[in-house]
């Protein structure tokens, strides 16, 4: 490394910490906590609706998943003005990013609630809850347990996926590792500084997944 | 009262699972739905709890018509054979969920789960969660929860089903005491017919989707309806032209009037019995006859294996039907 390849590390370290920590992190804490109250309804919705909108959950799950995050991405932030719909970077990130993963996840809460064996709907029927309470009280809290690692995976991606969004013009991480690299011409340095930084923030995230895991599992021994 | 079951019919497919099934369950009593799997007995137990719906019949409980009421209503306790215990709550947690969600009183609650699970003897496991437990506590605890709700019948699917040969016979022996105690009308499923004679004050054997006898265990082991009770009951061999119980035949190595007589073809000893088979030398009755008798008697009338032998039926055995 030379020294000036060292000057611009140094230089371009706080940049991508900022992108880091107002782009980046919360850019994926909000699309998921969104993405999860969506995914618990469609699942819902597939699950336990009438026809028609089994049928229309259906469809939203198989169009998200059959088409490609970054051109969701440009739909909503390119698209949607020339319907007269004009939304600001973040927001549109935020709208393409938690209605991508919800597609995803609402899969995985269907099968983790799929996953709770029949003898606990027969056995809360027989105390006396009725289905709507027996899904709350022992079905999901059971399903929530069986989905946490695929979530967690979900969650993994969706931070990465967040560099997708330096394409409609959010600051978030990668965008200010894009902009110092133009500047400077050290495009190798300064992506493999994105890359490093994406693999830290991803393996806290490992980190806090094992232990939630090892929490949650104390309770679902066999 | 108790429960009344009249004209029941339930197919799944092209199986009739239950052929118009008519029967009355005495209330406060013991009663066993005793037959091999698939006989229907476990759906007629489900149909009761409200778990599975007739295609005909009515099933009134306690006085009340149970028709188009949903489980949830019908105020019934079950027991499920894997437990179906709630993984996610404690013991304690498992047992009060029913008055909870009934908006009991807490101290009401709390006073009920504490006197169930000194009933069921788990008072020092309030507070683990059932993976914590072993399958016989975690079916015990299965039954407290299902007793917490006050239930007009307990309904138990073959409950000792997953328990080891021991612990099955502990918490059978519990199960007769804990009844003696609470008095509820309570029903169990079951396909070992020791299991049943030894616990229900009254046995329907069920088989086919029908109903083959309803009677006392005495009723039902001497007396039996038809060759499925008694072959389905315990053992059964054929000497002559009849079926009798193996302990039931008298053995002599003297001449004597017999039925059939043969040498002692194998001998095979369990515990305090020894199980012979003779070979019987009459051609019209080829097949090798089972005989059970205790060890001592064995060695008082000196058999050895190879002995030949003369057998008829002891005087007073009743289970004997015509093959």
């Amino acid at each position: 490394m030379t020294p000036d390849t060292w000057d611009l590390v140094q230089e371009a370290f706080w940049p991508l910490l900022r992108g880091t920590l107002v782009g980046t992190i919360p850019l994926a804490l909000i699309s998921m906590a969104l993405a999860l109250n969506l995914a618990l309804g469609v699942a819902m919705a597939r699950l336990y609706g009438p026809r028609p909108v089994q049928w229309l959950a259906r469809a939203y799950v198989s169009i998200i998943r059959g088409t490609p995050l970054l051109v969701q991405l440009f739909i909503v932030f390119y698209g949607l003005p020339s319907i007269g719909i004009r939304i600001d970077p973040w927001p549109s990130a935020v709208i393409a990013l938690s209605l991508n993963v919800a597609g995803y996840a609402a899969e995985i809460i269907r099968a983790a609630v799929q996953s709770v064996p029949k003898g606990q709907w027969e056995a809360a029927y027989t105390v006396g809850m009725n289905r709507r309470l027996t899904l709350q009280r022992i079905i999901l809290p059971q399903a929530v347990r069986v989905s946490v690692p695929p979530l967690s995976n979900s969650f993994i991606s969706l931070v990465k996926d967040t560099s997708l969004t330096s394409l409609i013009l959010v600051t978030e991480m990668f965008r200010e590792a894009q902009e110092v690299a133009a500047a400077s011409g050290e495009f190798m340095t300064l992506y493999v500084m994105a890359a490093v930084y994406y693999w830290v923030v991803c393996l806290a995230l490992s980190a806090g997944q094992s232990r939630l895991e090892t929490r949650l599992e104390r309770h679902v021994a066999h | 009262m108790g429960i009344e079951i009249t004209g029941v019919s339930k197919r799944f497919g092209d199986f009739v699972a239950l052929d118009d099934v008519s029967l009355s369950i005495p209330s406060g009593q013991l009663t066993a739905l005793l037959g091999p799997s698939g006989g229907g007995k476990s759906t007629l137990l489900r149909i009761v709890a409200g778990l599975e719906s007739s295609d005909e019949g009515q099933v009134v409980i306690e006085g009340r018509d149970t028709t188009g009421v949903p489980a949830q209503k019908r105020n019934v306790g079950f027991v499920f054979q894997h437990y179906a215990a709630f993984k996610h709550m404690t013991v304690a947690k498992n047992v009060a969920f029913g008055l909870e969600i009934r908006k009991r009183p807490k101290a009401e609650v709390k006073a009920k789960v504490d006197e169930l699970l000194e009933l069921v003897h788990l008072t020092q496991f309030a507070h683990r969660l059932p993976s914590q437990l072993s399958g016989g506590q975690r079916q015990r605890m299965a039954l407290a929860r299902a007793l917490a709700i006050e239930p007009s019948v307990l309904l138990l699917d073959e409950p000792f089903g997953a328990l080891d040969a021991k612990v099955r016979k502990e918490l059978r022996d519990w199960l007769r005491r804990l009844h003696d105690e609470v008095h509820v009308t309570t029903v169990f499923v079951t396909h070992d017919q020791e299991e049943a004679l030894e616990v229900a004050d009254s046995l329907v054997v069920i088989n086919d989707g029908r109903i083959e006898q309803v009677g006392t265990p005495d009723d039902l082991y001497d007396k039996p309806a038809s060759d499925f009770v008694l072959s389905f009951l315990g053992p059964v061999t054929t000497l002559g032209d009849r079926l009798i119980r193996p302990h039931d035949i008298e053995i002599s190595r003297y001449e004597q009037a017999a039925v059939v007589d043969g040498p002692i073809t194998r001998w095979t000893r369990v515990g305090f019995e020894v199980r012979l088979e003779v070979t019987p030398t009459d051609p019209r009755h080829p097949d090798p006859v089972q005989v059970v008798l205790t060890r001592s008697d064995a060695t008082a009338l000196g058999l050895h294996p190879g002995d030949h032998v003369w057998l008829r039926p002891q005087p007073g055995a009743d289970a004997v039907v015509h093959a």
